[in-house]
């Protein structure tokens, strides 16, 4: 998985896989908790921009992934969403728990 | 188109990297039918969240095969998605959504929320420890009618 930390404002984004599945989002999950330990995390963008396909194991990886960040007060938002995956977001629910751009 | 009919089976092995082979395979089968971007996204997205259903629950990510029946009548799209895993104890309760037996894998508990949600229609046949079968149903281009 790309991602970039900007060290100036501790933000960490994290470039999405093409298909945010189960058998993906056993790597996103560890390579994510693994950077979020690294840097000094104070916000974290998911971008969704090379995502084509996503189903409701992505739900999963996102609200674990924010729980570990506003665990220390972090700030999560989600970028570059197509319209499958806006969907997703919207039918689940997770529009109302992080910001979407 | 009234009494077109076609039919396809599959079968393969329940490990997670099949997941994307079929809902990929079901969109190809089902192209045939023309859908809008949407709908296929829609039936995919089902597809992926049965056949995922089927290795996280019904094998517990163990060793096991996963059976899709695909048929097209019609504009109609059935898919069948045939685990014999271990069943599932109370159906009304695992379709309810948010509800998951697997929180610590970190599961959302909208897999059959969004079957529900993509598809027409979504029957659940299952009977503990012999294995589960959900069948879901879709018209083709009734949106574009609308």
């Amino acid at each position: 998985m790309d991602y970039r930390f900007e060290k100036e404002y501790g933000c960490l984004v994290l470039r999405m896989p093409e298909e945010l599945d189960h058998h993906q989002a056993e790597f996103v999950k560890e390579e994510a908790d693994g950077l979020i330990l690294k840097y000094p995390v104070r916000s974290l963008i998911f971008d969704f921009a090379d995502t084509r396909f996503m189903d409701s194991s992505g739900i999963g990886v996102i609200i674990g992934r924010c729980k570990n960040v506003r665990f220390s007060g972090g700030y999560v938002k989600a970028v570059n969403l197509n319209g499958q995956i806006e969907r997703i977001f919207r039918l689940s629910g997770l529009k109302k728990i992080i910001e979407v751009e | 188109m009234e009494g077109f009919r076609n039919e396809m089976k599959m079968e393969f092995l329940a490990i997670s990297s099949n997941e994307g082979f079929a809902r990929v395979a079901v969109g190809a089968f089902v192209s045939e039918l023309d859908p809008t971007v949407d709908e296929l996204a829609d039936i995919k997205t089902a597809v992926s969240e049965a056949v995922t259903n089927c290795i996280i629950h019904g094998y517990e990510q163990k060793e096991g095969n996963i059976w899709i029946q695909c048929s097209i009548l019609g504009k109609m799209v059935e898919i069948s998605v045939t685990d014999t895993g271990k069943g599932i104890k109370d159906i009304a309760l695992a379709r309810e959504p948010l509800f998951t037996t697997k929180p610590e894998l970190e599961r959302s508990g909208m897999g059959f929320a969004f079957m529900e949600a993509f598809m027409d229609e979504v029957e659940v046949v299952s009977e503990p420890w012999k294995g589960t079968c959900v069948t879901m149903r879709k018209v083709i281009g009734e949106s574009r009618m609308a």
